[in-house]
């Protein structure tokens, strides 16, 4: 089945001219017309786009053009990074036709690296969320069981590549928008480290968080697609003036002498008991493949939560301030200016999205903002010191990605509980660290997440250790069947 | 001795005249078609991120340098954020707490003394568009090429003591700032604007009284009758037994005062918080040093040059020095005449005149130095008179023509042949027997009119000192 290729698969049979570009598209695209009814990953499918880009790449293969790395490769965005000319949502009502003038980075460079945009996927409103659930357009489905959750906010990305609905599609990544849903659909997800990959053209939600990353099917692609969007951005001003590494040169050097530290306070009360014993066994694989492990503490990981939930949303109330109705998206109907900014956003935001805004406006207003904003941003330095220790003597550090497997939709309906499902990966992104998560064994027919933490910039080391594991798992080749349940219930 | 003290200080914002805006390329010309100078960064679309323009960095130190700030090592941007059509993103982007420079000072001279006035500090952010209002339109249009042009904000302390001294600093800080070079300061279009925090305290009183803060004050005549106003309305308060209010005040120019805008209670909370999407800024001491090492030599340094070098009369150098355009004409047209004092009489006569009565700087018209100092030449050979220098000097302005052509071609040399001046006296003589009566009788002034004849007669043209030679010669 051509749509289950990998992209090295992908990569080779073209290379081999046993198929064409278009072949894999159509393929990508009668897969998505078979199962996104069910899964509904895609917001917008850019169908003629994709047909006519695979034309042109099959045109420059046949007149022997030396190609682009990754040639004729369907993909998808998640609909918060800016396609020029495409609708871009972010899943909100707000941002209502708005098709933006430009590209983002990562899209320009995945278009020189030849790929086939199949389309936009959902996500949490804005990506505030871990479910998809809080979408304005829909609910994503877990390919593994359409009545639960894909995980979110790139909930649309990691289901469309969990259901083999494209061979690869980046997300964004701001408190574990990657790496959770990855968990939850049993697909790799990684967070670059902050600064890794530019953000130009991501539609912010808290800027000194969020980071875009690849969504794959096994370890060897994560690196394929790290390789193409990694990189400095003169646009980006955060984005880090350092050469990435070829992050496939690595792969193979296996995790003999390798130091996993494992921090007690991921293995706690709150994780689900099967969740720590897949983990759990996962790191003895490690161990046995040659990696040494030890318990270490990060004393602060408590605090990471709280902190996220004043800093992220006290740059997102900053930055959702210009869907004020005035130059694009949605307008509503008002006598006065006042009442038009009221109404817009009263009526363009979902419930989640206004209530980060309220907290974040609450965090910085004057007289509060030292008592929230400023501690919240000294005790950051304290959680990111903590990960600096450990790091000074071990290589990596090995979690769980969430506390559980993917839940049923419509049952997490207190925020607090919702924000729960990012215990794991919040600090990661607080320290600004690159983290991946890739499946490590299943509970019930769920997969489970495994978290690989890594030093800054030290990417290649996480996908050493990932693709040893992988390769000795197996586990990548397992898919959902996606033939069984039936169409999820109206919502 | 008043029975109240003014306390007044300035916020200055001056548009930096960079080629490029201050977070992305589009230029920052002025009177292009609407929206036409934008992108995706100024327009503040979702995904859209600031790049900083160093050269934006490089003129506000600049402005640092030259009001003698100390410039911090460590500088960081921060968000101002409020909700307005002319602001894309809801919020500038601004420097809160780490501005780029601090603790300087300003001196300006006022009735013969030297006032010395503390500039807290100097920080860079960016413009806001421009709305534009149709008369009976219920909708407005928002013009952003003007978005993001870089702005510096000199905030002084509260150290001015009169509405006087405050248009004396801001004709100071204009002059110094022009001098650098990183601004056109001009009020009057909008490169140079001003608010002010006003209050007044009973004489002798150490504490400050409640402020109130002036806006919309477009002139720097505007400055002086909106603080004079607005002391005189915080006086009457006080005088009736009242409390001055802290709240924001906006100057009406037409009708000559200042009216509320908003109460302490009504102000913006701008929740200023760093910007996560610019990296902080790091001044590194060598470049700060280039920086000052660039900086052209300030109108201080040259006014006491030109007293000392010179031997200009103080007051002569400071109207000079005022201008860096005419301070800079001044010192090329002595490259070519020696005479400073000549110079300066030119520049502050019938030059100063043209160009106050045209509203420019002497850069605009289309004389130059090497003209000037042509005819001044002319004037010492004697070849033209100094009455003739006037007519000579309005067709330099309005053609550009060479002085000595300009002499030529309306045959304006003047006439120092004995016999032909002789001739045009005996002339006046017979036909003035009135007053020739009247010098003959000891009425001196006579003389006057009988020279004045000549000159009509010679069309201007006749030696004057002659003619009063030869017309006493001739009635002695
Ligand atoms: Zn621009």
């Amino acid at each position: 089945m051509l749509e289950e290729c990998t992209v090295a698969e992908a990569l080779k049979l073209l290379g081999k001219k046993e198929i064409s570009a278009l072949e894999l598209t159509e393929a990508a695209l009668h897969r998505v017309e078979a199962v996104d009814e069910r899964i509904k990953a895609f917001v917008t499918v850019t169908r003629n786009e994709a047909l006519a880009t695979a034309a042109l790449v099959d045109a420059k293969r046949l007149s022997g053009e030396e190609m682009p790395p990754l040639a004729g490769i369907p993909m998808a965005l998640k609909d918060n990074m800016c396609t020029k000319g495409v609708l871009t949502t972010c899943s909100s009502k707000i941002l209502d036709n708005f098709k933006p003038p430009y590209d983002a980075t990562v899209v320009e460079l995945l278009r020189d690296a030849g790929t086939v945009l199949l389309g936009k996927t959902n996500l949490d409103e804005f990506a505030m969320g871990s479910s998809t659930e809080n979408s304005a357009l829909f609910t994503t489905r877990n390919p593994w069981d359409v009545e639960r959750v894909p995980g979110g906010s790139s909930g649309g990305s990691a289901a469309a590549v969990a259901a083999d609905e494209v061979c690869f599609a980046l997300g964004s990544d701001t408190g574990g928008s990657i790496r959770q849903p990855a968990a939850f659909c049993g697909v790799v997800g990684l967070k670059p480290t902050y600064g890794r990959v530019s953000r130009y053209g991501l539609i912010a939600f808290a800027s000194s968080l969020d980071q875009i990353g690849p969504f794959t099917k096994d370890i060897w692609d994560c690196a394929l697609v790290m390789n193409a969007i990694a990189g400095y951005d003169s646009r980006d001003t955060t984005s880090v003036p350092l050469a990435s590494p070829d992050y496939t040169a690595q792969l193979l050097g296996g995790v003999k002498g390798l130091r996993i530290g494992v921090p007690k306070e991921y293995f706690a009360a709150g994780i689900d008991r099967d969740v720590r014993n897949a983990v759990q066994k996962a790191l003895n694989v490690l161990v046995a493949l040659g990696a040494e492990a030890e318990e270490i503490s990060l004393p602060h990981t408590d605090y990471g939560i709280p902190v996220y939930y004043l800093i992220a949303p006290a740059e997102a109330s900053s930055n959702l301030a210009r869907y004020d109705g005035v130059q694009y998206g949605y307008r509503a109907e008002a006598d006065n200016l006042l009442e038009m900014y009221k109404k817009t956003r009263s009526q363009g935001f979902g419930s989640e999205v206004k209530r980060r805004i309220m907290l974040g406006t609450y965090a910085l207003s004057s007289g509060y903002y030292d008592a929230y904003y400023l501690k919240a941003l000294k005790v950051r330095t304290l959680i990111k010191q903590d990960f600096d220790e450990a790091f000074k003597k071990f290589d990596l550090i090995l979690t769980p990605t969430a506390p559980s497997t993917a839940f049923p939709v419509g049952t997490v309906e207190d925020p607090l509980t919702m924000y729960l499902n990012d215990i794991c990966t919040i600090p990661v992104n607080l320290a600004g660290l690159p983290a991946l998560s890739m499946p490590c064994g299943f509970v019930n027919n769920l997969p489970v997440g495994l978290q690989l933490i890594g030093k800054p910039f030290a990417e290649a080391t996480i996908l050493q250790a990932a693709y040893a594991y992988e390769q000795h798992s197996g586990l990548a080749k397992k898919k959902p069947v996606l033939s069984g349940k039936g169409v999820p219930k109206d919502e | 001795m008043s029975k109240y003290a003014t306390v007044i200080g300035l916020e200055v914002h001056i548009e930096l005249a960079t080629a490029s805006k201050i977070f992305c390329s589009c230029p920052t010309e002025f009177g292009k078609e609407p929206n036409t100078h934008v992108c995706p960064v100024c327009l503040g679309l979702p995904g859209s991120l600031p790049v900083l323009n160093r050269r934006v960095v490089e003129f506000a130190i600049k402005a640092g340098l030259a009001l003698n700030c100390e410039i911090p090592r460590f500088a960081k941007f921060d968000r101002k954020n409020y909700f307005y059509p002319d602001l894309p993103k809801a919020y500038q982007i601004s420097q809160y707490d780490l501005p780029l420079a601090v603790s300087g000072y300003l001196e300006f001279a006022l009735n013969g003394e030297t006032k010395r006035v503390g500039i807290t500090r100097v920080h860079i952010e960016e413009d806001a568009g421009k709305l534009v209002h149709g008369d009976f339109a219920d909708y407005s249009l928002a013009d952003y090429n003007r978005t993001g042009v870089p702005l510096i904000e000199i905030v002084s302390e509260p150290d001015l003591r009169s509405p006087e001294e405050a248009k004396a600093y801001l004709e100071k800080l204009k002059s110094v700032i022009q001098y650098t070079g990183i601004s056109d300061v001009k009020m009057e279009e909008g490169s140079l604007r001003c608010d002010a925090n006003v209050s007044i305290m009973p004489a002798g009183s150490k504490e400050f009284g409640t402020r109130s803060e002036i806006k919309n004050m477009n002139s720097f005549k505007a400055v002086q009758r909106g603080l004079v106003y607005e002391v005189d309305r915080q006086k009457e308060v006080l005088e009736a037994g009242g409390k001055v209010v802290q709240e924001t005040r906006r100057w009406d120019e037409h009708k000559g005062i200042t009216f509320s805008m908003r109460s302490k209670e009504e102000a913006h909370d701008y929740r200023y918080f760093p910007d996560p999407d610019l990296v902080p800024i790091i001044v590194e001491h060598d470049w700060v040093e280039e920086i000052r090492q660039s900086l052209p030599e300030m109108p201080d340094a040259r006014r006491t040059r030109y007293v000392s070098e010179w031997g200009l009369p103080e007051y002569d150098a400071a109207v000079i020095t005022a201008s860096k355009a005419m301070s800079d004409f001044f010192e090329a047209t002595l490259a070519e005449y020696h005479d400073a004092k000549a110079v300066a009489n030119s520049l502050m006569g019938e030059i100063l005149k043209y160009l106050n009565a045209h509203g420019i700087e002497i850069h605009q018209t289309r004389l130059t130095p090497s003209h000037l100092a042509e005819l001044l030449k002319l004037q010492t050979d004697g070849t033209i008179s100094g009455k003739i220098a006037k007519t000579v000097f309005e067709e330099m302005f309005s053609s550009g023509k060479k002085p000595a052509e300009i002499v030529k071609e309306q045959g304006l040399v003047q006439i120092s042949d004995k016999d032909a001046i002789a001739a045009i006296v005996e002339q006046v003589i017979t036909d003035n027997p009135k007053s020739v009566e009247d010098f003959k009788a000891g009425t001196e002034k006579a003389i006057g009119f009988l020279v004045g004849q000549v000159m009509k007669i010679s069309k201007g043209r006749a030696n004057p000192e002659m003619v009063n030679q030869l017309l006493r010669e001739k009635l002695r």
